[in-house]
C-alpha cells in the first residue's frame, strides 16, 4: 500500500521533472546551450493559464493553448536575448544570462500577477476514486499520460518529421546543414521556443495538484536539470526516464524512510549514479568526428 | 582642512536649526507609538489589520483625553518582511523619531531580530502577533518585551487539549512545514504530548515549496494516526488539505493559524472547511459590548468594513487594539514615558475589560504574555470567512 501509493506520486511528479528535463534535451541536442532557468518558463505556463482561464474566464483548452504559444514566444526571447549574442561568440555566458532572465521573469510576475499565492482548481481534477483499494485522484493519471503522451510526440516529431530531421542535422554537423539549406537560426530557435512550451505544458499540468505562484518553478527546474543530467542529456528517452525514476526514488524514501531524509539521499544517490556512469544512465559519450 | 570643517560645522548648525524651527509645534506634545511590520508584499494585509487596531484603539484613547495630559501619535515602518530592514526601521523610530512604546509585526525572524535592540535601548516593545516563544523569554533581565498574542508553545498544548477533547484523538500524526516556525513547534508539541503521554503516530516534515505531500500522509496513515496536527503557512497548510483529498483519507485537522493568513478555501478546495485552526478573536457570534464598540468603531472609520467578514485577519485587529490599552494604561501607571518606569507599569495593571477577554493582571516579571490557551477561539473556514467551529450551523 505504502510502497504503491508513492509509486503513483512517483509517476505523477517524476513525468512532469521529466517534461521540464525533456526542454533541456530539446535545446542542448541542437545547440548544445540550455535555458537554465527552466522553472521560470513552467512557471509562465501556470501563471498565463491561470490568467486567462481564472481572471479572463476562458474555456480551458482555449486558455492553456494561449498560454503555451505565449511559452513558445518566451523561449524564442529567452534565445535571441540570453543565449544567441553569447554563443555566437564562442562565450559561455548564456549560462549567467538565462538564469539572470529567469530571475527578471520571476521578479515581473511577482509585481504583476501579485506575492499571494492561487489556487488553480479545475473542476475535473477534484475528488478521488477507487481501482482495487487503491485510492486515486483523476491527476493521477492525466497527469503523466500527458507528459508522456508529449515524450511521444517528440519523437515522432524529431524521427518522422522534415523539421525534425532538420533540426537532427544541425545537432550533426551545422556547417553542413547550413550547406544543404537548412536555416540553422530557425533551427536553433525553434527548439528554444519548444523547450518552454514543454515546461509550459509541465506548468499548467501541475498547477491543479500545486499552488500558482511567482516562484512556483525554482526547485523544480532545479530537480528537473539534474534529471536531465542523470539521464543522460542527448538522450530524449533516457531523459524521461530518469525524470520517472526520480520521482519514484524521491517518493519512496520519503513513504520508507520518512521526509526528514528525502533530500538527502534523492541527490545523494545523484552523485553516486553520476560518478558511475559519468555520461548519465542512458546517456552515450559525445565523439566528435573529425 | 579646518576651513572644511569649520564650513561643515555651520552648514550642520543652520540645517538643525532649520530643521527646529520645521518640526511641527504638537510634536513634543504626543506621545509616539511606532510600529515595525510588513506593509507592502504577501503580508501588507496583517500588517494594515495591526494598523487599525491600533489606530482605532488610539482614537478612542485620544477622544478621552489621552494619557498624562497627551494625545498619542502612530509612526509606522514597512520591515518588508525582513529582520534586516525590522532592525534598521526599529533603530530609526526609536532614536530618531523618539517613540515610546514600539510595536512589532507578524514575522517571528523580524522580532527575534528586533528585540535586543529593544533591551539594549530600554524602550518597550509589545507583540500584536508574532508567535515565536522566544520572542517574549529571550533571557534579557530587565526584559522589555511584551506580547498580546498567541505563543507558539501554549498553542502547542491546545492544539493537544483540542484534539483531544473534540475528535478523542489518542494518536495524532504531526505534519510540520520544515523550516524554523516548524521546528518551533515541533519542540512544543513533543513537549506537550510528553506531558500528557500522549506517544504521535508519527512526525514529518514537508517543504513549502511541496507539490505532493501524499507519501508523507501515505506513512502517518500506516502508522495508525487518528488524528493530525498541522503547522505551516498558507500555501503549505492547502498542500497537506490537497493531498488528504488526493488520497480519499478523511482524518480530523487540527492546525496553528497558518491558514488564516490567506486565501485558504481557494488554495485547499472543499476540504479547506474541515480544518479547525486556533485564533484568538472572532468578531462573529454574540459580541461583548467591547466587541459591538469596537465592530462599529471599524466600520465608521474604514469604509471597506461592512460587517464582521471584513475583519480580516481579525487576529491582528483585536491583538492590537487590546495591546495599545494596555500599554496606554502602563504608561498612566508609570506617570512617565520614560521606558522603564512604564516596563514597571506593566505588572502594575490591575483589570482591564479588553476585546478578547478582561484581563486580570496579564503582566508579571516573570509573565510577559498577556494571552492563554483558555483565550483561544477554535475556528474554522466556512465561505471564505474565518467562524468559529461552534457556529458551523
Amino acid at each position: 500500500m505504502l510502497v504503491t501509493s508513492a509509486i503513483i506520486t512517483g509517476l505523477g511528479l517524476g513525468s512532469m521533472y521529466g517534461l521540464l528535463a525533456l526542454g533541456f534535451h530539446v535545446t542542448y541536442a541542437v545547440s548544445a546551450t540550455v535555458n537554465f532557468a527552466q522553472g521560470s518558463s513552467m512557471m509562465l505556463g501556470a501563471v498565463f493559464a491561470y490568467t486567462f482561464a481564472m481572471r479572463l474566464g476562458w474555456p480551458l483548452p482555449l486558455a492553456a493553448a494561449a498560454a503555451l504559444a505565449l511559452c513558445a514566444a518566451y523561449g524564442a526571447l529567452v534565445e535571441i536575448v540570453a543565449v544567441r549574442p553569447f554563443a555566437r561568440r564562442g562565450s559561455n555566458a548564456w549560462l549567467m544570462a538565462t538564469v539572470a532572465l529567469g530571475i527578471v521573469a520571476d521578479n515581473a510576475v511577482l509585481f504583476t500577477f501579485g506575492k499571494e499565492p492561487r489556487g488553480f482548481q479545475m473542476s475535473w481534477a477534484t475528488g478521488s476514486f477507487d481501482i482495487g483499494g487503491l485510492t486515486l485522484s483523476p491527476l493521477h493519471l492525466v497527469i503523466p499520460s500527458a507528459g508522456l503522451a508529449l515524450a511521444a510526440a517528440l519523437h515522432f516529431f524529431s524521427s518522422r518529421t522534415r523539421a525534425g530531421k532538420a533540426m537532427l542535422a544541425v545537432v550533426q554537423n551545422p556547417d553542413a546543414a547550413r550547406l544543404m539549406g537548412i536555416n540553422v537560426p530557425a533551427a536553433i530557435l525553434g527548439a528554444f521556443a519548444l523547450s518552454t512550451v514543454f515546461a509550459g505544458a509541465a506548468g499548467i499540468l501541475i498547477a491543479p495538484l500545486f499552488n500558482v505562484h511567482s516562484d512556483m518553478g525554482t526547485l523544480f527546474g532545479l530537480k528537473a536539470f539534474a534529471v536531465a543530467i542523470l539521464g543522460g542529456i542527448s538522450s530524449a528517452w533516457g531523459v524521461m526516464l530518469a525524470g520517472i525514476l526520480f520521482g519514484c526514488v524521491e517518493a519512496l524514501i520519503t513513504a520508507l524512510l520518512g521526509s526528514t531524509y528525502t533530500q538527502i539521499l534523492t541527490f545523494a544517490l545523484v552523485i553516486v549514479a553520476l560518478a558511475a556512469r559519468p555520461n548519465g544512465l542512458f546517456g552515450r559519450a559525445g565523439v566528435k568526428k573529425v | 582642512m579646518t576651513q572644511n570643517r569649520t564650513r561643515r560645522t555651520v552648514v550642520g548648525a543652520t540645517l538643525a536649526a532649520a530643521l527646529g524651527l520645521a518640526l511641527p509645534a504638537t510634536a513634543a506634545d504626543t506621545i509616539k507609538i511606532g510600529l515595525v511590520t510588513a506593509l507592502s508584499g504577501q503580508s501588507a494585509r496583517a500588517g494594515e489589520a495591526i494598523t487599525r487596531g491600533l489606530q482605532v484603539a488610539i482614537d478612542e484613547l485620544n477622544a478621552s483625553g489621552g494619557v498624562l495630559g497627551r494625545k498619542f501619535e502612530l509612526v509606522r515602518r514597512d520591515d518588508e518582511a525582513t529582520p534586516a530592514k525590522g532592525v534598521i526601521a526599529a533603530r530609526e523610530l526609536v532614536y530618531k523619531e523618539k517613540v515610546t512604546v514600539l510595536f512589532g509585526g507578524l514575522d517571528t525572524p523580524v522580532s527575534m531580530a528586533i528585540v535586543p535592540v529593544m533591551n539594549e535601548a530600554k524602550v518597550p516593545y509589545m507583540g500584536p502577533w508574532a508567535a515565536g516563544t522566544a520572542i517574549t523569554k529571550n533571557g534579557a533581565n530587565p526584559n522589555y518585551v511584551f506580547r498580546v498574542s498567541a505563543v507558539d508553545e501554549i498553542v502547542d498544548k491546545a492544539i493537544l487539549q483540542y484534539a483531544q477533547k473534540t475528535f478523542d484523538a489518542k494518536k495524532p500524526g504531526l505534519i510540520l512545514v520544515n523550516n524554523p516556525w516548524g521546528e518551533s513547534n515541533e519542540a512544543g508539541l513533543k513537549a506537550a504530548m510528553a506531558a500528557k503521554g500522549v506517544t504521535p503516530a508519527g512526525i514529518e516534515k514537508f517543504e513549502g515549496n511541496d507539490v505532493d505531500v501524499v507519501p508523507q500522509l501515505t506513512r502517518l496513515k500506516a502508522a495508525g494516526a487518528d488524528s493530525l496536527f498541522l503547522v505551516g503557512n498558507v500555501g503549505p497548510s492547502a498542500q497537506v488539505v490537497k493531498s488528504l483529498d488526493r488520497m480519499g483519507w478523511k482524518v480530523p485537522v487540527v492546525s496553528h493559524w497558518g491558514p488564516a493568513g490567506g486565501r485558504f478555501t481557494e488554495l485547499a478546495g472543499p476540504s479547506a472547511k474541515e480544518v479547525h485552526f486556533v485564533q484568538t478573536y472572532s468578531f462573529f457570534g454574540n459580541q461583548r459590548p467591547v466587541g459591538q464598540k469596537v465592530l462599529k468603531m471599524l466600520m465608521a472609520k474604514y469604509p471597506d468594513i461592512k460587517s464582521a467578514g471584513d475583519v480580516t485577519p481579525a487576529v491582528g485587529v483585536a491583538n492590537a487594539y487590546d495591546a495599545m490599552h494596555l500599554v496606554a494604561l502602563a504608561i498612566k501607571n508609570a506617570g512617565s514615558t520614560d521606558g522603564d518606569k512604564i516596563r514597571e507599569g506593566f505588572y502594575k495593571i490591575g483589570t482591564y475589560d479588553g476585546l478578547i477577554k478582561t484581563y486580570t493582571k496579564p503582566f508579571a516579571a516573570d509573565k510577559h504574555d498577556a494571552i492563554n490557551e483558555n483565550d483561544y477561539v477554535w475556528t474554522q473556514f466556512i465561505d471564505n470567512q474565518i467562524l468559529p467551529v461552534s457556529m458551523k450551523n
